[in-house]
């Protein structure tokens, strides 16, 4: 049920959503979302990973268009075809990852589309360009030359640029985007102060993050959105921390998951497979250790940057750490290389299966029997033998349910997303590891071939390996795992076996202090 | 790594060529005197220019193999337009025209058609000897004194080709660092996608990037032709990988983004050339030659991987 829209007091909206939809391969990720933001107002726009808020900024930006439904900004249509469509409306994007170029001067960079230059002279009018962005720069309280080149700027500073172009640009709204992940806490407090001045000075802005305290402290109305859908919105003091959080996390209960097998219990029984102890790495991880058992499915749960997909490089060899150690099957390991991490019966899935799982362009065979082709090797030369690659891969083919109409010789590039991740876990499944490391399984499948992908690692389990599950959807780790771990800031801080499963206690410890908010 | 490493990697080939500079002068008294330098610069011109329009292209991280093979034909009928009478300044019109010509087939598969740049300029390259060994019929074509003239013509001290390389290293410094669209030549080595995102327009530089390195080939074969004065089937062979290794050698990346013309390429060039002429102002056996080459290559790799790293 779409909500009402918050009804405007005095002043009147400058961008307003109604019924926005969005769908990608049938899967709705935006199911009619309306909203208004205030002219001046400061809006705060919350929701977990996946809730549809990069969809929603990406629409407003220009790179993606709704499949149905229509915004308005400045009493106009607006339906932006490119980037430069929304800038040239008056929309500026403060994104996480910024989009300075770090080989280009500061001035440069604000001004790369639209160089000053004397009329019918080719050359950039270099003091005028100078002067101005020493303006802009002033504007934003950044005191740097702005010849300097960005590459040397901390994150806060590249921060600030990106706000001077956005005021170069004549932005009447700006949307932050998780403006503070990179942040200290100076820079934090720096940054709300220019918010501030950016609200005195009459902009409109909408702000995205998952500190909750800071959208509280910043913001007047707020947005919450869950699965694609506006759950609630209002004035902010219509909020307390506890409601926003049941809010985000909502009470949805769905049977996706397959019934844990009798079997997979052996939680604190078992052998233990992998162990990680005290593992550091400054700024990345602190101090995590944890224990993985035979027949155990691990959930490790936290928001994106909490350290936990480089905990799981680290474990298997990709990610260097300063202090602790990683034990495989009680033994431990001192030169930790995926190779070596393959040898003693570990298998990693990726979170990027387009850029480092798969080769995209090589056959659905030839993925599925990478990992494992020394073992067809036939003495006293290691030729391969096809027939017996061949044989493994139909095996595991009907192991993993591929789809029958793929060809084992069509390229994997042309395979669905879900089909994709199969031979992704066929290739690791080849392998029959011991402790398989699984970061985020199911992104960007559907929903039948997120069963089919629980029912294998379920499978796996019961067969006595121990699994490690990264995932950004709490429900996912609830439904399918025997313990979930919670990162957050690089720490491990919590820690539930399957009898405490709690959402919003999950959520809450991913969050942390973010809940104790500052009056 | 600590300022003093950083400083030392962007004063590497500056530092090397000095230290050539007093090895052959140390080795031989004649290296040094002023007539020889000149002659270094000189014989410097062709691969220079050259080198200055790969830095263009290897800015947008691409690569331009075809240049040598540009040359070949655009010499190549130039040789046969002044063995038939034609006058020279008509040849040398068509020689640019070509090269140009040679500069936009590259353009438009990379840029329109967007075809690995390697590949695209490979097959240019293929291209370009064929046609021209054809031309010549694989014979070598003599030229007339007029196209020598060219190339020992002094103003001011200096030979013109001289001159001609470094009003090229001025125009090409000039336009890279001075106006809009070299400026945007860096931002779209650097990430093409978030280039084209910003709203730079990415085909149309390109274009022109590959137009730039196909004049300059055209520019090249002119100075190598009045400086040799005839076309043999090996004429511009191999010279775009001296001009690859000037530019990186003088510190534009393989990958786009970070370069220059002044001082890099210059630096560069002057640098291969100097070891070349030293070795033999040094009467060294010829055989030592293409090693030499090779520890220049080694150099520049190496240099490369270093500058990589501290960025």
């Amino acid at each position: 049920m779409p909500p009402t829209p918050t009804p405007s007091t005095a002043s009147k909206e400058l961008l307003s959503l109604r019924d926005v939809e969005k769908a990608f391969f049938g899967v709705r990720v935006l199911k009619g979302v309306s909203f208004n933001v205030l002219e001046g107002g400061m809006l705060g726009l919350v929701g977990e990973n996946g809730a549809g808020k990069s969809t929603l900024v990406n629409i407003l930006g220009g790179n993606l268009k709704p499949d149905s439904g229509t915004i308005h900004f400045a009493n106009a249509l607006y339906a932006p075809r490119n980037p430069q469509d929304a800038a040239h409306c008056g929309l500026a994007f403060i994104h996480q990852e910024l989009n300075l170029f770090p080989n280009l001067s500061i001035a440069e960079n604000i001004f790369l589309t639209r160089f000053p230059c004397a009329s019918r002279s080719p050359f950039i009018r270099r003091s005028l360009m100078h002067e101005r962005t020493t303006a802009l720069l002033r504007q934003v309280g950044l005191d740097i030359p702005p010849d300097r080149i960005v590459q040397g700027l901390s994150s806060g500073e590249r921060q600030l640029v990106e706000i001077a172009k956005a005021l170069s640009l004549e932005a009447r709204l700006i949307v932050f985007d998780e403006p503070t992940t990179s942040l200290s806490e100076r820079e934090t407090a720096r940054l709300f102060n220019l918010i501030a001045q950016l609200r005195a000075a009459g902009l409109t802005l909408v702000y995205i993050s998952h500190t909750l305290s800071h959208v509280f402290q910043l913001c007047d109305d707020l947005v919450v959105l869950r699965d694609g859908e506006v759950v609630a919105s209002g004035a902010t003091s219509s909020f307390t921390p506890d409601k926003l959080v049941s809010l985000m996390v909502g009470r949805t209960l769905t049977n996706l998951f397959p019934q844990p097998k009798p079997n997979t219990v052996g939680s604190q029984g078992g052998v233990p497979v992998l162990e990680v102890r005290d593992v550091s790495q400054p700024g990345v991880v602190n101090q995590v250790s944890l224990t993985l058992h035979q027949g155990e499915i691990l959930g490790l749960a936290g928001l994106m940057g909490s350290g936990r997909s480089e905990l799981a490089r680290m474990i298997f060899g990709l990610a260097p750490f300063q202090q602790g150690a990683v034990r495989v099957s009680g033994e431990v390991i001192h030169q930790l290389s995926p190779r070596n991490q393959i040898r003693r019966g570990m298998a990693f899935l990726t979170e990027d299966r387009h850029r480092e799982g798969l080769c995209l362009d090589g056959s659905v065979a030839d993925n599925l029997a990478l990992v494992t082709l020394p073992q067809h090797g036939q003495p006293p030369l290691g030729w391969l033998s096809l027939e017996s690659v061949r044989a493994a891969v139909s095996r595991i083919r009907s192991v993993v349910r591929l789809d029958t109409k793929a060809n084992d010789t069509q390229p994997v590039r042309t395979l669905s997303g879900g089909n994709q991740q199969k031979v992704v876990l066929g290739k690791w499944l080849l392998s029959q590891p011991k402790v398989l490391v699984l970061d985020e399984p199911t992104r960007g499948i559907d929903v039948g071939a997120k069963f089919e992908i629980y029912t294998l690692i379920q499978d796996h389990a019961a067969q006595g390996a121990g699994v490690l599950v990264i995932s950004s959807e709490i429900e996912e780790l609830i439904g399918l795992c025997d313990r979930i771990l919670v990162m957050r800031q690089g720490r491990l801080v919590d820690d539930l076996p399957r009898a405490e499963f709690n959402r919003e206690r999950i959520l809450s410890a991913a969050l942390g202090s973010s809940l104790e908010v500052t009056a | 790594m600590n300022r003093f490493h950083q400083r030392l990697i962007e004063l590497a080939p500056l530092l090397l060529f000095v230290a050539m500079l007093a090895f052959f002068g140390a080795q031989s008294p004649k290296f040094l005197e002023p007539r020889n330098l000149a002659n270094i610069v000189a014989q410097a011109s062709s691969t220079g220019i050259l080198a200055v329009g790969m830095t263009f292209v290897l800015l947008t991280a691409g690569v331009d193999l075809s240049v040598g093979a540009i040359m070949f034909v655009a010499a190549a009928v130039a040789g046969k337009m002044a063995t038939a009478g034609q006058p020279m300044p008509f040849a040398l019109v068509v020689m640019l025209c070509l090269s140009l010509t040679f500069g936009g087939v590259n353009a438009f598969f990379t840029a329109q058609v967007r075809v690995a740049p390697f590949i695209v300029t490979l097959g240019t390259l293929f291209i370009g000897r064929g046609l021209g060994l054809r031309i010549t019929e694989t014979r070598a074509l003599n030229l007339p004194d007029s196209f020598l003239m060219l190339g020992s013509a002094r103003f001011l001290g200096l030979p013109l080709p001289a001159w001609l390389f470094a009003c090229v290293l001025v125009l090409a410094h000039v336009v890279l660092t001075r106006t809009p669209i070299g400026r945007q030549i860096f931002a779209l080595g650097h990430d093409s996608e978030k280039a084209k995102k910003a709203g730079i327009p990415t085909t149309r530089i390109l274009v022109v990037v590959y137009l730039i390195s196909g004049l300059c080939a055209g520019l090249a074969a002119v100075v190598t032709l009045g400086q040799l004065g005839a076309v043999s089937p090996k004429f511009g062979e191999q010279k775009e990988f001296a001009a690859i290794a000037a530019a990186v050698l003088g510190g534009t990346s393989l990958f786009g983004g970070r370069g220059s013309v002044l001082p890099g390429t210059l630096l560069g060039t002057l640098l291969i050339q100097t070891i070349e002429n030293g070795l033999v102002v040094m009467n060294a056996n010829p055989y030592i030659y293409p090693m030499a080459t090779a520890t220049v290559i080694f150099a520049a790799v190496l240099l490369e991987s270093l500058r990589r790293r501290i960025h």
